[in-house]
């Protein structure tokens, strides 16, 4: 039986976490149906947005920024196994 | 007054596992999320291999799903996730309560009991809002197959078959249906789970600041399944 060791960081403020997560909501909706942007480049800011709101939640709502190599990875392992997926797929199809 | 660190927020005094350094139970979710991200991989991939894999141009956004409607949901499920944190916060510091006036503030300090049941409620709503859209959908005439024959969708879609792409429509709900259901069957699961949590654990005041475990564990569960819908948001509805 084995105590993990401790560390030092404060708590993140989860109410501050919460307001970006609103605020680039809002953003989204607004960049996909008021402002006139090109096709592609709303595209990649609607994804750039989603992934940056993903990455809020697992680092600070699920505590990964915080916990040990060893159990981040668990969570990394299968990120490029998706992206082989999806690429091994969308080959499939252009070819 | 103190600032709350990592050392009683981030890391119960549970005995760990040797190797991995966390208690089996925290392991055991992480590992069921990591399955869990390659089953949504799985959706997510074939649906973007589905829609730009086609010459034909789906149905543009907004033309047929409620995005307003939906972007209130997704609030309710990012609010359903802070107050759950809330509540894992709550316990760290062994506010066992519902709700307690502090001195000197005006609004009362909740405690797990209060943090918990505002995430099971907005969980709810979040599936009940669902209900509510897919029924509004189905009684438009979108399904799982498309457009329903002379339903009001398949007239505006003759009507205008670009804005509603009427050429790929079939394929269109039954990846719409397939990724926004299993998304809520996981949501169900998960305020079932709090649920029975609340009733049998969190009400009867058997969690402490030593021993959360439950807290956690439902808490990450809880958590990715926001993270899922954050992308599912973007992917389905928004692009």
């Amino acid at each position: 039986m084995t105590t993990p060791p401790t560390t030092t960081h404060v708590r993140p403020n989860y109410m501050r976490i919460w307001l970006y997560l609103f605020v680039m909501t809002v953003a989204e909706v607004t960049l996909a149906f008021e402002l006139p942007v090109g096709r592609n480049t709303k595209l990649i800011l609607l994804l750039i947005l989603a992934v940056w709101k993903a990455l809020l939640v697992a680092l600070f709502f699920m505590h990964l920024k915080f916990e040990r190599w060893r159990l981040r990875l668990i969570f990394m392992v299968p990120l490029p196994l998706a992206a082989i997926l999806i690429t091994v797929v969308i080959m499939e199809k252009v070819f | 007054m103190q600032t709350p660190t990592m050392t009683d927020a981030m890391r119960p005094p549970f005995p760990a596992e040797p190797g991995s350094g966390v208690y089996s139970n925290k392991l055991g979710m992480w590992v069921f999320l990591a399955s869990d991200v390659m089953f949504f991989t799985a959706l997510i991939g074939s649906y973007i291999i589905l829609r730009f894999g086609m010459s034909t141009p789906w149905a543009q956004p907004g033309a047929v799903l409620n995005v307003p409607l939906t972007g209130l949901n997704t609030f309710l499920l990012i609010c359903s996730s802070v107050s759950m944190v809330k509540a894992y916060a709550a316990i760290a510091d062994g506010k066992k309560y519902f709700l307690r006036k502090v001195p000197g503030k005006t609004l009362q300090d909740g405690g797990l009991k209060f943090w918990m049941l505002v995430t099971i409620i907005c969980g709810a709503g979040f599936v009940g809002v669902q209900v509510i859209e897919y029924i509004k959908l189905v009684g438009e005439g979108f399904t799982p197959a498309g457009y329903r024959e002379a339903s009001l969708l398949a007239e505006h879609a003759a009507a205008d078959p670009i804005k509603y792409g009427l050429g790929v429509a079939g394929m269109y709900g039954s990846t719409f249906f397939t990724m926004t259901g299993f998304h809520g069957f996981h949501v169900t699961c998960g305020v079932i789970s709090m649920l029975y949590l609340y009733f049998t654990k969190v009400l009867p005041e058997k969690y402490s600041a030593t021993d959360y475990r439950g807290i956690e564990v439902i808490g990450l569960y809880w958590h990715f399944v926001d993270l899922v819908w954050i992308i599912l948001f973007t992917i389905v509805y928004l692009i």
